[in-house]
Order: C-alpha cells, then sequence, then structure tokens
C-alpha cells in the first residue's frame, strides 16, 4: 500500500479539513434549534490525483452526507474543502457554478436520479447546455460519445429512462457525470441499487472509465468487498467520523480500529474453511443517535474492548504508521503503554511504527483500569 | 414498471446473455417527434378523442355559427315568442313550432339556436381566460412557495388568507367597483369581460397554488434535482426544465376542473346581476333566465344546460387524457 503515501506528494485533488454538517434540529411553537444532527462532525481527507478513496460504514454513518457535502450540495457548517487548491468550503453557489464541471457525482439510485420526463439525450445533454457553448449538432455528438463511452447504444438516445433497467440508467447517470470531463466525480453508492449480477460490470466501467479519463473518485459504499476491488485507499467512517484510514491492503489484512474489524468481520468468506475458522465479532447495541453523540468515544457504547478513557476523552485520528490513521485509544502509545489514566498530550507517535505489525491483545487493553 | 424486460422482443435470454445490451425495447425510437408519442399515447384513449371531438365542434359551433345562422341572437320577434322547438312535432302535432327558430323562442320571441350560439362564444372565452389565469396565478404561487423556502411562509398564508375570504360577497364588491371604471374605459361588452375573467381567475387560483406547492416539495428532494444541483443548473432553469414538467399532471388536473368552475361561476354571477348585461346571452344565463317557466318550457333549460355539461365533461376527459399521454412512464404501454 506504500504507493500512496510514498508518492512525492503531489496537490490532492480534494483535500478535506475537519468538515462538519449538522442539520439543526427545530421543535417547539417558536421552531427554536433545540439542537443539531451531527451527521458529519470533524472529517478529514485527501484525495489524490488518479486515487480511488473508498469511504465504508454502516446505514446512517454519514458517508453519503459527506459525499454531498464536498461537492457543496449542501451549505456545510464549518471546515474546509480545497478543490485542486481552489477553497470552495464557504464559496457561494453562484461562484461555484463554474467549478462545477470539475466535479460530479454519481447517485445511488438511478431511478431517482434520473429526470422521469426527458429523454435520455436531453439527461446527459443537460450539463453541456449548462456549461459549454457547443452547437446542438456537436452536443447530440458529444451524447453519442458518452453513450459509447459507458456501452449503450447510440440509438437509445431518445428514449425515456422508465424504458431501461437499472444497471443501464446508472450508465446513463455515468454518462452524464463523465459529459464535461471532470476531474473528481463522488460516486455515492452506485451499486447498491442494482443486482449482484450487474454490480460487477458497473464497477468494471467505473474503472475502465478512471483508466481512459484520469478520474479521481471517492467511492461510497456500504459494500467491503466491492470497495476492496476498487479502492486504493480505504476510510471507515462512524457516526460522522473517521475511524480508520489506510491503504486497501494494510486495512484488509490488518485492521486497527476495532470498528473496522467488526465490520471486516462481517464480510463473506468465500472459502468454507476460512470461513468456519474466522471469528465474528458480534457489536451489540444500535448506533447511537447523531443528535446526541455519547461521550468520549463516539465507538465507546458498542465497542468490544472498550477502556475507562474512552468514555471520557474523544480519540483524535492520528497517523500509527505511514499512510495508516486511526482514531482509537487503543493505538495511541500515550495512553495504552506508559498506563497512564490522566490525559497525556498526544505526542508520541514513534513507537506506533512497530506496534503495527502487531495489535494490541484485547486481554492486555482490558487489564487497563 | 421499471424493468425494460417487459416488451416481447426476444423469445428468450439467448445464448450470450448480456444484461447490458439488450434488444431495444418495443418502444419505438422516438428521437424524432416527441410529440408524435403524446399524440399516439392519446389516441388510446377513448373519452378523450370523444372529448375533443366534442370541443371541437363546440368550438366551431360557436364561431362559425353567426354565419351558418346569421339570425341576431338580439332580435325580438314577438309575433313568434314562445315557440316550441321543431323535433316537438314528432310527439305533439299541435305544438306551435316554426322553421325559422329550429329550437324554439323565448318570452320575447328570440332565437333559442342564435342565443346558444352566441352565449357559448361568452362562456367558452371567459371559461378558458379565467381558467388560464388562475393556472398562471396558482402554478407561480405554487411553484414559488414550493421551491423558495423563504417565500414559502409568505405566499402560502396569503393563499390561507384568499381561500378565507367569502368568495360570492367578495365578488359582488368587485363589481361594484370595479365595473363603472372598467365600461368607461374598455366599453361595456369588453369592460365587464375583463372584469368578470379576472375576478374569477383571482379567485379560484388557490386551490392550484396549494396542490402544486405540495408536488413541489416532494419533488425538490428527488435525486434527479439534486443531480441537477451538482451540474449547477441555476433555478430559473431547474423550475421550467425539472420542476415545471413533473408538475403537470396536477396542474392539467385543477385546469380542467377550473374551467368547469369558471363557466358555473360566470352562471352564477349572471344569475346574480352582476354579470353580463341582460342582452348579453351567455349559456349560464340562458339557463338561469328559464328556470321559472322551467316545467313549461324544459328545452329552454336542456340546451345551455347540456352545453354546459358537456363541454366541461369532455374537457375533463381531455385532461385525463393529456396527462396520461405526457407520461412517458404510462406512455407506450
Amino acid at each position: 500500500m506504500s504507493e500512496t503515501s510514498a508518492r512525492p506528494s503531489p496537490e490532492p485533488v480534494i483535500a478535506v479539513r475537519d468538515l462538519c454538517m449538522h442539520f439543526p434540529i427545530h421543535r417547539g411553537l417558536l421552531r427554536r434549534q433545540v439542537g443539531a444532527v451531527k451527521a458529519v462532525d470533524g472529517v478529514s481527507f485527501d484525495v489524490m490525483p488518479g486515487e480511488t478513496l473508498g469511504l465504508v460504514g454502516e446505514s446512517g454513518c454519514g458517508k453519503s452526507t459527506t459525499g454531498r457535502a464536498v461537492l457543496r450540495l449542501y451549505d456545510i457548517t464549518s471546515g474546509s474543502i480545497r478543490l485542486e487548491g481552489v477553497e470552495i468550503g464557504q464559496m457561494p453557489q453562484s461562484q461555484l457554478r463554474r467549478l462545477r464541471p470539475r466535479m460530479q457525482m454519481v447517485f445511488q439510485d438511478p431511478q431517482a436520479s434520473l429526470d422521469p420526463r426527458m429523454t435520455v439525450e436531453g439527461i446527459i445533454r443537460e450539463p453541456l447546455d449548462e456549461h459549454t457553448r457547443l452547437s446542438s449538432r456537436q452536443k447530440r455528438e458529444r451524447v453519442h460519445e458518452l453513450l459509447d463511452a459507458v456501452g449503450l447504444s447510440r440509438r437509445f438516445a431518445g428514449r425515456y429512462p422508465h424504458a431501461f433497467s437499472g444497471g443501464q440508467r446508472q450508465r446513463i447517470g455515468i454518462a452524464r457525470a463523465l459529459a464535461l470531463n471532470p476531474r473528481f466525480v463522488v460516486c455515492d453508492e452506485p451499486i447498491a441499487a442494482l443486482d449482484v449480477s450487474i454490480q460487477a460490470q458497473v464497477v468494471n466501467l467505473l474503472e475502465d472509465l478512471q483508466e481512459r479519463f484520469g478520474l479521481t473518485y471517492l467511492f461510497i459504499s456500504h459494500d467491503l468487498s466491492m470497495v476492496r476491488h476498487i479502492a486504493n485507499r480505504v476510510a471507515v467512517m462512524y457516526l460522522g467520523r473517521i475511524v480508520e484510514m489506510a491503504g486497501r491492503e494494510a486495512l484488509y489484512a490488518d485492521p486497527l480500529h476495532p470498528y473496522t474489524r467488526a465490520l471486516l468481520s462481517a464480510v463473506n468468506e468465500p472459502d468454507p474453511g476460512a470461513a468456519r475458522s474466522r471469528r465474528r465479532i458480534l457489536l451489540t447495541g444500535d448506533v447511537p443517535s447523531p443528535a446526541d453523540p455519547p461521550r468520549g468515544c463516539n465507538f465507546c457504547t458498542r465497542c468490544p474492548e472498550v477502556m475507562p478513557i474512552c468514555r471520557e476523552m474523544d480519540p483524535a485520528l492520528r497517523e500509527v504508521a505511514p499512510g495508516r490513521h486511526v482514531a482509537c485509544h487503543l493505538h495511541d502509545p500515550a495512553i495504552t503503554t506508559p498506563r497512564e489514566p490522566t490525559r497525556a498530550a498526544p505526542t508520541a507517535v514513534e513507537a506506533a511504527s512497530t506496534r503495527g505489525d502487531q495489535p494490541p491483545s484485547i486481554l492486555s487493553t482490558r487489564s487497563v483500569p | 414498471m421499471t424493468d425494460a424486460a417487459s416488451e416481447p422482443t426476444r423469445p428468450g435470454p439467448g445464448g450470450t446473455a448480456r444484461p447490458l445490451r439488450p434488444e431495444p425495447p418495443a418502444v419505438r425510437d422516438a428521437a424524432t417527434n416527441p410529440w408524435g408519442d403524446v399524440w399516439r399515447q392519446f389516441r388510446t384513449h377513448k373519452g378523450a378523442l370523444l372529448g375533443l371531438g366534442f370541443l371541437v365542434f363546440v368550438t366551431l359551433f360557436c364561431l362559425l355559427g353567426p354565419w351558418l345562422w346569421p339570425v341576431s341572437p338580439g332580435a325580438l320577434d314577438v309575433r313568434n315568442k314562445d315557440l316550441r322547438p321543431v323535433y316537438h312535432l314528432l310527439w305533439d302535432g299541435s305544438a306551435r313550432v316554426s322553421w325559422s327558430h329550429p329550437l324554439g323562442s323565448d318570452q320575447l320571441g328570440r332565437d333559442l339556436l342564435a342565443q346558444l350560439i352566441a352565449g357559448g362564444r361568452v362562456s367558452l372565452a371567459v371559461g378558458w381566460t379565467a381558467m388560464l389565469i388562475a393556472m398562471l396565478i396558482g402554478t407561480l404561487v405554487g411553484v414559488l412557495a414550493g421551491y423558495f423556502r423563504w417565500l414559502d411562509g409568505i405566499l402560502m398564508r396569503f393563499t390561507d388568507l384568499v381561500l378565507a375570504l367569502p368568495i360570492l360577497p367578495l365578488l359582488l364588491v368587485m363589481m361594484l367597483l370595479f365595473r363603472d371604471p372598467l365600461r368607461a374605459t374598455f366599453g361595456p361588452a369588453t369592460g365587464i369581460f375583463i372584469l368578470i375573467v379576472t375576478v374569477i381567475g383571482a379567485t379560484s387560483w388557490m386551490q392550484t397554488a396549494r396542490i402544486v406547492r405540495g408536488d413541489v416539495l416532494a419533488l425538490k428532494e428527488r435525486e434527479f434535482v439534486l443531480a441537477a444541483r451538482s451540474i449547477g443548473t441555476p433555478a430559473r432553469r431547474m423550475i421550467p426544465r425539472h420542476i415545471l414538467p413533473n408538475v403537470l399532471s396536477p396542474i392539467m388536473v385543477s385546469a380542467t376542473l377550473g374551467l368547469a368552475s369558471a363557466i358555473i361561476t360566470e352562471s352564477a354571477l349572471s344569475f346574480l346581476g352582476l354579470g353580463f348585461p341582460s342582452d348579453f346571452p351567455t349559456w349560464g344565463k340562458l339557463l338561469f333566465d328559464s328556470t321559472d317557466r322551467m316545467a313549461d318550457f324544459p328545452e329552454r333549460v336542456l340546451w345551455p344546460g347540456l352545453a354546459i355539461s358537456l363541454t366541461v365533461l369532455s374537457v375533463n376527459y381531455i385532461g385525463d387524457g393529456l396527462r396520461d399521454a405526457l407520461d412517458p412512464r404510462i406512455r407506450g404501454r
């Protein structure tokens, strides 16, 4: 996995810092704000050119909100989003419009994301109408090129979305996203609504297109095996935060965060022998409400390896090995090794690289008072 | 309804099952002319076709009638008053009929057929114009309130306000206030036409506004609107491109109902003596003028009543058929 971290650090296509997206809750007669759903609460990541960053997590953890907030489909609460070096976090929509061609989105539900009253040609042409000054003949030509690129027949251009199957509709959505030659594409669960037999085709199409057009993806999914297939790096989200971010191989071979371990243990194992020997980590309880997250670590209510400090202090996302980030006190050497119950300043990272290959055993961490 | 598998193109999946490149569905490649498809679907709706036929007939009847039946609707023929329609001869040989008044004449000897023609012109013009005004205001208010959150409160409270007003007294007051100035400016006929059309239009847009707002609110959360936003489509193009075509069905339905109620409201106004002047026939006024002698001369109520009901009914059917024909999901099945 070192290829992502050892790169001579080109400028990231998208750099997100401390992104927060809180949806206010209004109650009562006067509609006063009584709280906020912290759908995304302090998320930071970079996506390098040509890379695919997988964003995984269970439903309701804020994956899709992150994807939409990054594209500024919401007005974000706070934080910084830089698209190729340009800060777009607080940019007004009118100014942002000029940057829209560089970032596009493929939506989750291909049925809902295509206007039922527009023909396929109209749908794919819409970005061209908005951002280019091509003649209608050139636009038609471009629409046909895009249909070819996503593997649909040109003859389908005059039809309406309802006449297509789910996989075909998703291809139309992909063609629309590619119409303006974007650099960065957010794929918001593009395969979740599709038949399993179609999923692989759509994912392969996305990979082909990435190769051909040099795209950079933020690939949001809850399907861990699919993310393993397509992503270079993977970020795991839980309750509005990234709990672990690492290269694909490292993350799947040796998950550090207890939540990642639990998630990965739920992935189906095709080999029956391996499946029998595997230990399933069952999480108990429900995800806490993002309107009222627990004190301390967000995962402390369900963590199988919870320590007292987890209920007190929120772990920061720290780099425990080159390219490996995890937000867990288990991997904070200042907390786990010197056994200091008082809060230690998050400084010592040196010991982390040696600890990386031997994850702390559950017994030793349980013994911490 | 979602998959393309509903077409009977090939018998089986064939040797190479390639689900992403299926044979084209039976839907024609309609890249040429989308209105051709709309018409093809419209034709399958029998009621709509009948309605369209009747509406065309009534419109032509009113427009060309004065040339085919060049009798003035206001001409008094006192010697031939209270004639029965000619078809009365079929069962009553002693009925007073005359071929110069095929549908009979009223108590002043005015020809009923000519009155029907003239009345239809006015009624249809009032109905269509008032309905279009109401649809325009209703759609505008509904779309703005639904799409722009900051306008929602103001516009919907205004709608509630207008809804809460007692319409008939309001109409009377408006008539009294504006009748004379408008008459003075535009002449008696045009002035009263403008007044009636505006009054009916301005008091019947609220239902449409509410329905449209509700639909826009739901539509705004759909993913294709989000997709258009991610493309950078501004609101001024989002509304005509994505919102309006998708709220067309409820608008169409309330338009057909609106035409009906506009014709009927005009009749009610005429009945109260606040509509058109008394020598100016409309279907509604013909109907109400004849009610007191309805038992003796049922045909004087029957014909204008039939004209109103059938017109309204046919417009309803046309709206129904159009709504289906304009929806690409229903089209082609």
